[in-house]
C-alpha cells in the first residue's frame, strides 16, 4: 500500500486549477472538475428506495390494503365479531342475510360472516406457511444443485423432473384421504409439491449469476466461494426468491381453495374458504337463491389472491436496483 | 443533379418517463445519388435515431417533431406506415449493427431473402428464389444456390452480414443504410464488409450512408462527413478535407484522441474531458462548449449557426480551428485550466521477466449428449510462451477466438492450463494452492471488459472496492476507507461515488470504477482484458491516459489484451500476435508493426482502418481473405495457412517454430517470413528450393 502516492491536491471550487503534480494528476483533476457528479443527498437505505418504486404502483398499494384488510379481517375481526362456530343450530339453516346475520347462515346454522373470518385464518395460514415452507426448501435446493453442477445437480433436478411429472391432484387427493387433513398436514401437502417449481427456477437463477463476471472477480480477489454465494449470488436473486414467495401464497391459498371445493379441505367443524365455496354450490341448483353461500367466499379468494399477485409484480420492479430513484 | 436524399432541420424526439430526449434536433443534410456519406459520432450523437428517422423505424415514443426528409423529391418524413412499408426494403435499404439478431434463426436464409423480394415484387416463389440465389452471389457467398437452404446459425459472422446485405439488396435499392455494419466483426472480415458494400455501390450505382463511430472506417470508405454531436451536425464536408484540415474543434479533439497518430511519438493523448451533454434538457448554447478547450464566455450564452467559408464545408462554431487560423490566435485562446496535449512522452527501462508462460495449452472439451461423453476439444490455445517484463506492457492483439483471452484468464486463475507452466516473480503459479495460492492473486488483478457486468448491481462503489480489502484482511475498516477515497483520486472518480452504484456511472467511470478495484491490492501485474474496446473514442483516450499515468506512478506491469491494433500498439512495449491458439509474432511494438515477419501480422495491421484517407485507399485489395477455421479441428502445420498469400506445401506439413528476427527479442513463427531472419542455419531446411 505504500506504493500509493498521496492524492493530488483536489479540485478548488472554481475551475483554475493548480499546476497538476504528476500525470495522473493532470487527468484526475481536469476530471474530477469535469465528471464531478453533484453531491448526492444522503444516501437512502435500500428498502427504503424499494419502497419508493413500490410505492409508485398505485395498483400494488391498494393490493398492499387488500391484504392487510384480509389479514385484520380474518385475525382481528372474531374478537369484534364473536360467533360460535362450533355447535350447529339448525334453527337458523340457510337463514338469508339479516339482522343478527349481516352475511345471513349456511345450512348448518352456522353465521357466514364469522365462518369467512374462521376459514379465512386456515386459508392465509396454510397459505403464508406453505409459501415459507416451499420457497425456502425449494430456493436451497435449487442453489445447491445449481452451485455444485454436474452429476450431483443432474440427479437432483431429475428429482424434481420426476416430482413434476406425477399428477398432482390425484396425489394430493389421495394424501388427504390418508391423513385426516388438519391445517398442518394441509401445509406441508401443499408444500411437497410446490418447491419443486422453486428449485428449478432458483437453479436456473444460480446458473446464469454464477457464470456473472462480478462472481468470478471474487475468484480474482482471492475470495473463496462460500463470499460468492453469500455476498454476490444470494443478494442478486434475492428479488426473484420475495418475489416467487409473494406467488407462492396466492398459489397456496388457491391450491387449498381447490382441495376444499373436492371436499378434501380441513375437517368440520374446521373450514378454509373453498370448503365453504363447495357447500354453497351444493345449494345452488334448488329454487330458492342462495347466493350468500357462494359470493362471499368466491370475492374473498379472488381478492386475496389478486392482491398477493400485483404485490409480486410491484416487488419485483422494487427489487430491481437499477428502477430506483436516488 | 439534384440529390437523392435531402434532410431539412430534421427533429426526432423521443418520449420517455422522465421527459423528452431531443436526439436529433435540426439535422439537415444531402446524399447525392452513388455517393456514400458518413455520419461519424459518438454513441448518443443521434446518428443512428437519423438513419431511423428516414426509415420510419423509430423505437416507442420516437416521432419526428420536425423537418422534411425527401428521397427523389418525394417527402417521406412521417408517412403513414402503410406507405412507408413500400419505400422500406424497395428504394431503401438497410443493414444493421448485429447480424445475428437481425436474423430470424428459424427462417432458411432463402426464404428470408425471398421474403423481401416478394413484399414488393410481383414474382412467383420460384422467382423470388432465383433472385435470392442471384443476391447472394452478388455478395460473393461462395455456393449461393446450396447455402439458399440453411439457417443462419450455419453461417458465420461475416458470412450472416453478407446475408443481410443480399437482403438489403434484393430490390436494388437507391439508397443503402449501413448502420455499424461492422462493428461487431473482426478487423480482417470488417474490410472485407467494407470492400464489398463499396464494390456494390460502383456497380449497382446506389448511394450509401455509413453510420459508424470508427473514424478509420470513414476515412476509407466514404466521400463526404457528417460529423454528429448531441443530435446536431457539428462540421460536414468532403472526407478529405475534412481529415485534413478540420475546423470544429469536436472533430479536432476526435482525432487527436486516436491513439493511432500518438503511437509512434508515445505522446499522452488527448481526452476530452467530460461526458457528452444531457439531451432531455440541451444547452441553450454551443453543445460541446463544456468540453471545449476554446470555448469563450460567447460559446457559453448562444448558439453557433451551421456555417463555413463555403456551401461545400460547413461547421458550427464560433472560433473554428485548422488552417486558416494556426499561427494566428489559436495558442492565445488555449483555455490555461485546460491543458492541450501534454508534450510528456513515455519511455520505460523494462526489468527482469515478471511473469513466464512456458508451453501454455487450453483445450476446452467438447461434450455430447445426456452423459457429458467427451466428443472432442477446442484448442484455445496451443502452447504458447511468453515472458513479461517489469514495469511494461506486454500487448497480446488477434481476432476473436484466438484464445488472447483465454491466455488472460489462464493467469489470473480463472480457468485451469492443460498443460504448461506459468510462472510470476520466479514462483510457480499452478503449484501454489490455499491460502498461499490466494496471496499471490493479490499480485495479479484482472481489469475485465465489460465493466458493467463485472461490478456487482447491488453493491455501492465503496463496498465493490472495499471488498478486495476485505477479503484479504488487509486494514481495519477505517483504513480500507480511506484507501478507497485514495483510490478514487487516484482514478478520477469524486469521492462521493462511494454512495452509488454501478448502473449510476457512464461507461467510461465505471471502467474507472472497474480499473480502482483491480488496483486495490496493490497489484504487481495487472491482465487488462479489451479494457476500452466498448468505450467511444474520447472516453477511451481518458481511460489509456489514465492506465499509463498509473502505470508510472505505481510501478505497473501490464498485460494488455485486445482486438484493436492502433490501441496495443499506442501502449504496449511489446506485442504478441495471436492466431488461432498459437503465437505466431512477438517483438518490440515498433517492429513488429513497422516490420511485421509474420504475413498474419502484415494482414492485421492492413486491415485495420486508420484515420488517413490517403492511406485508406492506398491499400487496396490487402488484408486477410477468408475467415477463421474450427479451433475443434485446426488446420495442420501452420494454422495460418488456409488464409495465407505465401503458403506452400510444407505449410501443411511443419509447424513453423518461433525464429528470432533481430537482437530485440522479435520472434515469428512462419516459413516464409517477411524479413530476413537472424540466423540462416535454422533457416535453411525451410527455405524453399
Amino acid at each position: 500500500m505504500s506504493m500509493i502516492t498521496p492524492p493530488p491536491e483536489g479540485p478548488s471550487a472554481g475551475a483554475v486549477l493548480d499546476a497538476p503534480p504528476n500525470g495522473a494528476g493532470t487527468l484526475t483533476a481536469v476530471e474530477a472538475a469535469e465528471l464531478g457528479l453533484e453531491p448526492t443527498a444522503k444516501p437512502r437505505s435500500l428498502l427504503r428506495r424499494g419502497w419508493e418504486v413500490f410505492a409508485e404502483n398505485k395498483l400494488a398499494l391498494a393490493s398492499l390494503g387488500g391484504v392487510v384488510f384480509m389479514v385484520g379481517f380474518c385475525f382481528i375481526g372474531p374478537l369484534i365479531y364473536s360467533t360460535d362456530q362450533v355447535h350447529v343450530s339448525l334453527a337458523q339453516s340457510l337463514c338469508p342475510p339479516g339482522s343478527g346475520h349481516p352475511l345471513g347462515c349456511d345450512q348448518l346454522g352456522y353465521d357466514l360472516l364469522g365462518r369467512l373470518m374462521t376459514g379465512g385464518q386456515t386459508s392465509l395460514e396454510v397459505g403464508f406457511a406453505a409459501a415459507v415452507v416451499s420457497v425456502l426448501f425449494g430456493t436451497l435446493y435449487g442453489a445447491f444443485a445449481g452451485f455444485v453442477g454436474g452429476p450431483i445437480d443432474a440427479f437432483l433436478m431429475r428429482v424434481v423432473d420426476a416430482g413434476l411429472s406425477i399428477p398432482y391432484i390425484m396425489v394430493l387427493i389421495i394424501l388427504s384421504v390418508i391423513f385426516r387433513p388438519s391445517t398442518t398436514i394441509m401445509i406441508f401437502i401443499i408444500a411437497v409439491f410446490y418447491w419443486l417449481g422453486v428449485a428449478r427456477l432458483i437453479r436456473g437463477e444460480t446458473l446464469t449469476l454464477r457464470t456473472r463476471e462480478y462472481v468470478q472477480a471474487v475468484k480474482v480477489i482471492g475470495g473463496r466461494r462460500s463470499r460468492a454465494i453469500i455476498r454476490h449470488i444470494v443478494p442478486n436473486s434475492i428479488g426473484t426468491i420475495i418475489v416467487q414467495g409473494t406467488f407462492a401464497v396466492a398459489d397456496s391459498i388457491l391450491i387449498l381453495a381447490g382441495l376444499g371445493f373436492l371436499g378434501l379441505g380441513v375437517s368440520p367443524p374446521a373450514t378454509d374458504w373453498g370448503t365453504m365455496l363447495s357447500n354453497g354450490t351444493n345449494y345452488l341448483q334448488s329454487q330458492q337463491n342462495y347466493w350468500w353461500l357462494i359470493y362471499p367466499a368466491g370475492i374473498a379468494i379472488i381478492v386475496t389472491c389478486i392482491s398477493f399477485n400485483f404485490i409480486g409484480d410491484a416487488l419485483r420492479d422494487a427489487f430491481e436496483t437499477r428502477l430506483q430513484r436516488r | 443533379m439534384a440529390p437523392l436524399l435531402e434532410i431539412e432541420d430534421l427533429r426526432t424526439y423521443i418520449k420517455l418517463r422522465e421527459g423528452t430526449v431531443h436526439a436529433v434536433d435540426g439535422v439537415s443534410l444531402y446524399v447525392e445519388p452513388g455517393e456514400t456519406l458518413g455520419i461519424v459520432g459518438e454513441s448518443g450523437s443521434g446518428k443512428t435515431m437519423t438513419a431511423l428517422s428516414i426509415m420510419g423505424l423509430l423505437p416507442v415514443g420516437g416521432h419526428i417533431a420536425g423537418g422534411t426528409i425527401h428521397l427523389d423529391g418525394q417527402q417521406i418524413g412521417g408517412l403513414p406506415e402503410d406507405v412507408m412499408r413500400k419505400i422500406r426494403g424497395d428504394e431503401i435499404g438497410m443493414i444493421f449493427q448485429d447480424p445475428l439478431t437481425s436474423l430470424n434463426p428459424t427462417m432458411t436464409v432463402g426464404k428470408q431473402i425471398a421474403e423481401a423480394v416478394r413484399l414488393h415484387r410481383d414474382v412467383t416463389r420460384e422467382q423470388a428464389m432465383d433472385r435470392a440465389a442471384e443476391v447472394l452471389d452478388l455478395v460473393g457467398m461462395p455456393r449461393p444456390r446450396e447455402r439458399l437452404g440453411e439457417y443462419p446459425h450455419q453461417f458465420s459472422g461475416g458470412m450472416r452480414q453478407r446475408v443481410m446485405i443480399a437482403m438489403a439488396l434484393a430490390c436494388e435499392p437507391k439508397l443503402l443504410i449501413a448502420d455499424e455494419p461492422t462493428t461487431a466483426l473482426d478487423v480482417t472480415i470488417q474490410k472485407q464488409i467494407l470492400e464489398l458494400i463499396d464494390d456494390l455501390r460502383q456497380r449497382l450505382g446506389m448511394s450509401v450512408i455509413l453510420v459508424t463511430h470508427d473514424l478509420g472506417v470513414i476515412a476509407g470508405r466514404a466521400d463526404r462527413v457528417a460529423v454528429m454531436y448531441a443530435g446536431k451536425i457539428a462540421e460536414t464536408t468532403d472526407t478529405g478535407t475534412l481529415f485534413a484540415n478540420p475546423r470544429h474543434p469536436y472533430t479536432e479533439a476526435l482525432f487527436h484522441a486516436l491513439p493511432d497518430k500518438a503511437a509512434e511519438t508515445r505522446e499522452r493523448l488527448y481526452s476530452i474531458p467530460g461526458v457528452p451533454p444531457d439531451l432531455v434538457n440541451p444547452p441553450k448554447a454551443c453543445r460541446f462548449a463544456p468540453r471545449c478547450r476554446y470555448a469563450q464566455d460567447h460559446c457559453r450564452e448562444e448558439e453557433p449557426r451551421l456555417l463555413g467559408e463555403n456551401p461545400e464545408h460547413l461547421y458550427a462554431c464560433f472560433y473554428p480551428v485548422g488552417e486558416a487560423e494556426r499561427g494566428r490566435t489559436v495558442a492565445a485562446r488555449v483555455n490555461a485550466a485546460q491543458p492541450a496535449v501534454s508534450a510528456e512522452t513515455f519511455a520505460r527501462v523494462p526489468g527482469e521477466v515478471v511473469l513466464a508462460a512456458k508451453g501454455l495449452v487450453k483445450d476446452f472439451p467438447v461434450t455430447k449428449g445426456l452423459l457429458q461423453r467427451r466428443v472432442g476439444a477446442v484448442s484455445a490455445v496451443a502452447g504458447v510462451s511468453f515472458d513479461v517484463r517489469r514495469g511494461e506492457t506486454f500487448g497480446l492483439v488477434g481476432e476473436s477466438g484466438c484464445g488472447k483471452t483465454t491466455i488472460g484468464r489462464l493467469i489470473v486463475g480463472l480457468e485451469k492450463a492443460t498443460a504448461g507452466r506459468i510462472s510470476f516473480a520466479g514462483g510457480d503459479l499452478a503449484s501454489a494452492s490455499g491460502r498461499e495460492y490466494r496471496r499471490q492473486r493479490r499480485k495479479i488483478q484482472y481489469m475485465f471488459q465489460d465493466s458493467y457486468a463485472s461490478l456487482d448491481p447491488r453493491m455501492r462503489a465503496g463496498t465493490i472496492l472495499r471488498e478486495p480489502l476485505v477479503v484479504q484482511h488487509i486494514g481495519s475498516r477505517q483504513e480500507q476507507q480511506r484507501r478507497v477515497a485514495e483510490m478514487l483520486d487516484h482514478v478520477g472518480l469524486p469521492r462521493n461515488a462511494v454512495e452509488r452504484y454501478p448502473h449510476e456511472f457512464s461507461g467510461g467511470q465505471r471502467q474507472r470504477l472497474g480499473f480502482a478495484r483491480a488496483l486495490m491490492l496493490s497489484p504487481e501485474l495487472i491482465v487488462a482484458d479489451e479494457p476500452v474496446s466498448a468505450l467511444d473514442v474520447s472516453i477511451q483516450a481518458q481511460v489509456l491516459n489514465l492506465m499509463s499515468a498509473l502505470q508510472d506512478d505505481l510501478g505497473l506491469t501490464y498485460l494488455f489484451i485486445s482486438h484493436d491494433l492502433a490501441v496495443v500498439r499506442y501502449l504496449s512495449d511489446h506485442i504478441g500476435v495471436m492466431y488461432l491458439g498459437k503465437l505466431v509474432e512477438v517483438g518490440p511494438a515498433e517492429e513488429v508493426y513497422l516490420q511485421p515477419a509474420h504475413p498474419y501480422t502484415r494482414g492485421l495491421i492492413d486491415s485495420a482502418p486508420t484515420a488517413n484517407p490517403a492511406a485508406e485507399k492506398a491499400k487496396v485489395r490487402a488484408g486477410v481473405t477468408g475467415e477463421l477455421p474450427s479451433a475443434i479441428s485446426p488446420p495442420s502445420g501452420c494454422r495460418f495457412r488456409t488464409r495465407c498469400p505465401r503458403a506452400q506445401e510444407i505449410c501443411a506439413e511443419v509447424e513453423p517454430p518461433l525464429r528470432p528476427f533481430s537482437a530485440k527479442l522479435h520472434m515469428a513463427a512462419c516459413h516464409f517470413p517477411l524479413e530476413v531472419p537472424l540466423s540462416l542455419e535454422a533457416t535453411s531446411a525451410a527455405e524453399p528450393a
